[in-house]
């Protein structure tokens, strides 16, 4: 689950990350009374708030000098339509600006925590060529980047975060306190990504002052999904108006079901199948609408579920359903695809495919049913025939 | 032959709530010397006609078990899986979905450094079938034959579709391992793939792999060095758009080189045979065999 900045902000802040917060708005007509209210003499900074990366450069983060500039820039940033290289062509609607007063920058490093799946252990990376993005250095400057095993039973330990500092930030004299500081955020990134079950805390710039603070910038915290039963108050803090709205309708029922740009709905059991479906519908050169996983206990209220799901999307000009049913008796299945096309009065054409227990009924009684669904045999005949049937 | 289980393992079902007794019944009709269910609370009942247990050290020490079957929810899975390590069970395996990905971490972490000779299976995986002897696990039995084959699978259901299709041109598998989807595993390929090699009885082996990570990279390097057996090779989700977590908290793209694509030519430019088309995975196996 992805958080905005400001929300990161706050959360780190409570780790001992030092911060500068500022000013959330959500309505234009809030804006005039935020900056008369805001702290500083300025500069400021207006920052889109949009769950994805990328917004500097797309236009969602601007300079102001004067309260004036910083309304007029604010105005212009919320309710704009950000396109960055993260977000697709269509972009996302900026509903929520962060105002917070400018920093000086002496200098600008990089650090993020993640898993690190090859060691199975959490990891912090780090640059001290910060402001950059990453994805960018770890291509043009690969030596640039430190990778610093964390053990997941003690945390970072004070030694590698205070070598990490000495090696982030060289030139300063031995005894200054930015290597104090920064050891301390450091620190205290490690402690907040422990402490909130995160699956990404990025902070690109960290920065030090010309007056030697030590300051996130920015950041970036995404808590693992899997994990959100342990931490109930950043469930709340979701922004559902981020997400995909299919996505999250699908997520209420129960279903894992991710939104793709082609036409041809897929409703599997299986994330591994589910995958598979996909790759062959686009291997016979059709173009799959969307992932979705019915799990094990593909039932009728899930069946009935997905079937809405899918056909509530006019993009989607033909559906085909692919069970192995392995523990989940096919019988079952199809009496689940056959009240659930009655339900929700199937519109386009539907290819059904059952393997496993009791597929031979389950083809009889698909078959029976008088309703306009193709059976197939096996996976190759299921996703040719559903690649014709929308052709 | 078979790899890690046999006729002789003896199997608890940990978690014997709702879906943990269907499959300890699944097990049990299929053959699997199941011996008993722990949960605590239970101790002192039956399930499906064997003694429940409140914890693994009783019930090991009553059943002298060798083998473990988790359905315990995601919040205690991990704990969960020391229990039973700590009881001195050898063979743990993992169905639970949804583990938090640092309990994993942690766990990994204490296996290695308490438990080393524990083999976790999982989490988030189907289990592992020795077909006709042993099935521990959720994968249907009856699609499964004797034979020649070893697989190795990140997938579930998609394991289904190559058995189904190994057992259909008439190979059938020595043992069946589907080490899960999670990005923090007990097994990975390389644990599995040396045991194949040293089965006699295996000769081809399935490996399916998924978006996300490099196992499938450390697998193909292991089996350049190590081994002389060939591998057919299948990777979901070509299709998958980067950043989204397809389904299993592991499928997910990160960089340029774990999406399928790569992984599928990676695997190529090693020289294991690789198939795009999942439906053709037993015509694979069966060029191999033939040869």
């Amino acid at each position: 689950m992805k958080l905005h900045e400001y929300q990161a902000k706050d959360l780190l802040e409570t780790c001992g990350v030092y911060v500068i917060k500022g000013v959330v708005v959500s309505e234009a007509s809030g804006i005039d009374a935020a900056v008369s209210g805001i702290s500083g003499s300025g500069p400021w900074v207006v920052k889109a708030q949009v769950h994805a990366g990328g917004r500097g450069k797309a236009g969602g983060v601007k300079l102001a000098k004067t309260k004036e500039e910083l309304k007029e820039k604010a105005k212009a940033i919320l309710g704009m339509q950000l396109v960055s290289n993260q977000t697709g062509p269509q972009g996302v609607k900026v509903k929520k600006i962060l105002m917070v007063e400018a920093c000086d920058i002496a200098k600008e490093i990089y650090v993020s925590l993640l898993i690190d799946r090859h060691s199975g252990q959490p990891m912090m990376i780090s640059s001290a060529e910060g402001g950059m993005e990453i994805e960018q250095l770890a291509v043009s400057k690969p030596e640039a980047i430190l990778k610093t095993l964390i053990d997941p039973l003690a945390g970072l330990q004070p030694y590698q975060a205070r070598d990490l500092a000495f090696r982030l930030a060289p030139g300063y004299p031995s005894d200054s306190t930015v290597y104090v500081e920064l050891t301390e955020l450091l620190m205290g990134l490690s402690r907040a990504f422990f402490k909130y079950d995160a699956s990404l805390v990025e902070v690109n710039p960290l920065i030090i002052t010309p007056q030697n603070k030590v300051v996130a910038l920015d950041a970036k915290l995404a808590i693992e999904d899997n994990a959100l039963f342990r931490h109930p108050d950043i469930e709340a803090m979701r922004d559902v108006a981020e997400e995909n709205p299919k996505e999250v309708k699908a997520q209420e029922s129960g279903l894992n079901y991710i939104a793709l740009e082609g036409n041809i709905g897929c409703l599997v059991n299986g994330a591994g199948l589910a995958m598979a479906t996909m790759d062959l519908i686009k291997l016979h050169g059709g173009s799959p609408n969307n992932f979705l996983d019915v799990g094990g206990g593909a039932n009728k209220d899930t069946m009935a579920a997905a079937f809405r799901l899918l056909l509530s999307d006019t993009q989607v000009k033909g559906i085909l359903v692919n069970i192995f049913g392995g523990i989940v008796r096919c019988d079952l299945v199809a009496q689940g695809v056959i009240d659930a096309a009655k339900e929700v009065k199937l519109s386009v054409p539907m290819v059904v495919r059952l393997e496993g227990t009791n597929a031979d009924l389950g083809r009889k009684m698909i078959a029976g049913s008088g309703l306009p669904i193709t059976p197939a045999e096996g996976f190759d005949d299921a996703t040719l025939k559903i690649v014709q049937a929308v052709k | 032959m078979s790899i890690i289980i046999n006729k002789n393992t003896k199997v608890i079902c940990q978690g014997i709530g709702k879906s943990g007794t269907f499959h300890l019944k699944g097990c049990k009709d299929y053959g699997t010397q199941m011996v008993a269910g722990v949960q605590p609370k239970k101790g002192g009942t039956t399930v499906e006609g064997l003694p429940a247990f409140n914890t693994m050290r009783q019930a090991v020490k009553e059943t002298g078990a060798d083998a473990t079957m988790i359905f315990v929810p995601a919040p205690g899975a991990a704990d969960a899986i020391l229990e039973a390590a700590d009881a001195g069970i050898k063979t743990v395996v993992c169905i639970t979905e949804g583990i938090p990905v640092l309990d994993m971490s942690r766990t990994k972490a204490i296996l290695k450094a308490q438990f080393p000779s524990v083999r976790l299976i999982g989490p988030n995986c189907p289990g592992i079938i020795t077909p006709e002897e042993c099935k521990i696990g959720i994968m249907p039995g009856y699609i499964h034959r004797k034979g020649h084959v070893g697989i190795v699978s990140k997938s579930g259901t998609l394991t289904y579709e190559a058995v189904h299709q190994t057992t259909a041109q008439g190979f059938g598998q020595t043992t069946c391992v589907g080490i899960g989807g999670d990005p923090i595993l007990g097994s990975t390929y390389l644990d599995i793939l040396p045991l194949f090699e040293a089965d006699p009885e295996t000769e081809v082996i399935v490996l399916i792999g998924e978006i996300g990570g490099d196992a499938e990279k450390q697998a193909a390097e292991f089996w350049k060095k190590n081994m002389k057996k060939p591998i057919v090779a299948f990777v979901a989700g070509r299709t998958a758009p980067a950043g989204k977590r397809m389904g299993h908290a592991g499928a997910i793209v990160g960089g340029a080189d774990d999406t399928a694509d790569a992984k599928l030519k990676m695997l190529a430019g090693y020289g294991i045979t690789t198939v795009d088309n999942p439906s053709k995975i037993g015509e694979a196996v069966a060029n191999l065999i033939k040869r």
